[in-house]
């Protein structure tokens, strides 16, 4: 299979023009955020106030990396378990989210979402977290620094390697391969 | 008697954990390539290839195989002819973990309480295992190990009737569970016999063995084989996205039990298992 190659941010056409199952390569800027980030994302909407992170078409990376060594933009950054993720990620799917990126499958909450608002969800190899690393450009704390490696990170990517997991017509990679309902 | 100094210990510490996250351990590596011999999906396929690929690149660039680089567990095996000097060993085997964690530029993934969760900033504190054995001599083993698949390990406390049938059955489950969240091909290390609380430890120092370690016990072996075979038969595979390589091994270790029960713990772990061992 040759790789789609798409760029951010990622517009309603581009994402409904991906299927499960097909090999992207993505460049552009992706926003990493996982389960501390999240949480706070989600106390500010459940007490009305605005998010400080424009959603709309934006790509959440679930990842933690490791520090970068002098000279490098950024160190291993390979996905972490999106189920975690999962309570949190409607609300912002609604919100305008255009797509994330992470690893293992999601509860039928997020898929219906993903369906509803055209959103996207890539899988990333996981473990892999030095060759991801050859992808990203530079990094950039830009949000909840004091969380460390759980800040929000603004990453350029070139070419980073995924493949569609869920499309925005709800279709499910691991649809195939016995998944379990949640 | 012999004395050693703990800064010693500290030192080993901080290599271990940094070889540890470092380079993939060679067993791993053999099966890897073993399994990408077997697959003949092409997702697979690539798979595997891009986890060979990714652990050369990190022993090579002295990048972490993956960005979980783990709580870490310290099992020290201590000769009790031993004398230790210049401190407190945990202290010692503590800050042996922060200075690997900084020069290594390890991910800090410790939070000090886990209903408050603030970072420690340090990657400490670690779990210390002890074990006191005869001799003059101090074996350590060190193995940070990540919550992806961390959090899918499991217990059953079966009743001791139970068949060789039912424990497969629940380690399928537990697999099943896992499933592609916890990075497969994953290794598995069950803990037999002993306690609720020694099975899950005995779980755990499964996974320290190379995985193609020969039980001593011929029906250990057996259901090694068999568990093994019944785990590839899933079909989850790399990534969860399908083949035969839903398992690079299995290793148990055991202990005497009660009357009572026989308690069957599961640690998955997965293709990124790591540790390193040294003896001073």
């Amino acid at each position: 299979m040759i790789p789609i190659n798409i760029t951010t941010p990622l517009t309603e056409k581009v994402r409904k023009s991906l299927k499960a199952g097909d090999e992207i390569l993505l460049s552009g800027t992706i926003l990493t955020a996982r389960d501390a980030a999240h949480k706070r994302l989600h106390d500010l909407l459940s007490k009305g106030k605005s998010l400080p992170v424009n959603l709309k078409g934006t790509v959440i990376y679930y990842a933690g990396p490791t520090p970068p060594r002098p000279g490098r933009p950024i160190g291993s950054c390979g996905p972490t378990t999106s189920s975690r993720m999962d309570p949190f990620t409607p609300e912002l799917i609604k919100l305008g989210l255009g797509a994330m990126i992470g690893k293992g499958d999601r509860s039928d909450e997020v898929i219906q979402a993903i369906k509803k608002h055209k959103c996207v969800y890539f899988l990333a190899i996981g473990g892999i977290g030095a060759l991801l690393s050859t992808k990203v450009k530079s990094a950039r704390a830009i949000l909840y620094k004091d969380l460390g490696p759980e800040a929000v990170y603004k990453l350029e990517v070139k070419d980073f390697p995924l493949i569609v997991g869920i499309d925005s017509k709800g279709r499910n990679i691991y649809a195939k391969s016995g998944r379990k309902k949640k | 008697m012999r004395t050693l100094d703990v800064a010693k210990i500290k030192e080993a510490v901080t290599e271990l954990c940094l070889k540890a996250n470092f380079e993939l351990r060679q067993d791993i590596l053999r099966a890897l390539k073993v399994a990408l011999k077997k697959e003949s999906k092409i997702g697979a396929r690539n798979i595997l290839k891009a986890i060979i690929e990714n652990a050369k690149l990190a022993k090579r660039k002295r990048i972490a195989i993956c960005q979980d680089t783990g709580f870490v567990s310290v099992f020290l095996e201590i000769g009790s002819s031993v004398i230790l000097t210049g401190g407190d060993l945990a202290t010692a085997v503590n800050k042996g973990v922060e200075e690997a964690y900084k020069k290594g530029y390890l991910r800090k993934s410790v939070v000090d309480d886990a209903l408050l969760r603030k970072n420690t900033g340090t990657n400490a504190p670690c779990i210390i295992h002890i074990n006191l054995v005869e001799g003059d001599r101090i074996g350590i083993i060190v193995s940070p190990k990540g919550f992806g698949s961390e959090n899918k390990g499991a217990i059953k406390m079966f009743k001791p009737t139970a068949t060789e049938r039912d424990i497969i059955n629940f380690i399928l489950e537990v697999v099943k569970n896992a499933g592609p969240d916890a990075c497969p091909p994953f290794v598995l290390g069950l803990g037999i016999g002993g306690t609720f609380d020694h099975a899950v430890h005995l779980s755990k120092k499964a996974l320290l063995r190379p995985i193609e370690f020969r039980h001593k016990k011929k029906h250990f072996r057996l259901l090694k084989k068999d568990l093994l075979k019944a785990v590839n038969s899933l079909g989850i595979g790399p990534m969860g996205l399908g083949g035969k390589t839903t398992a690079l091994g299995v290793n148990v270790e055991e202990f005497p039990t009660h009357i009572a029960g026989l308690p069957v713990a599961v640690s998955i772990s997965c293709h990124a298992t790591r540790s390193a061992e040294r003896t001073i």
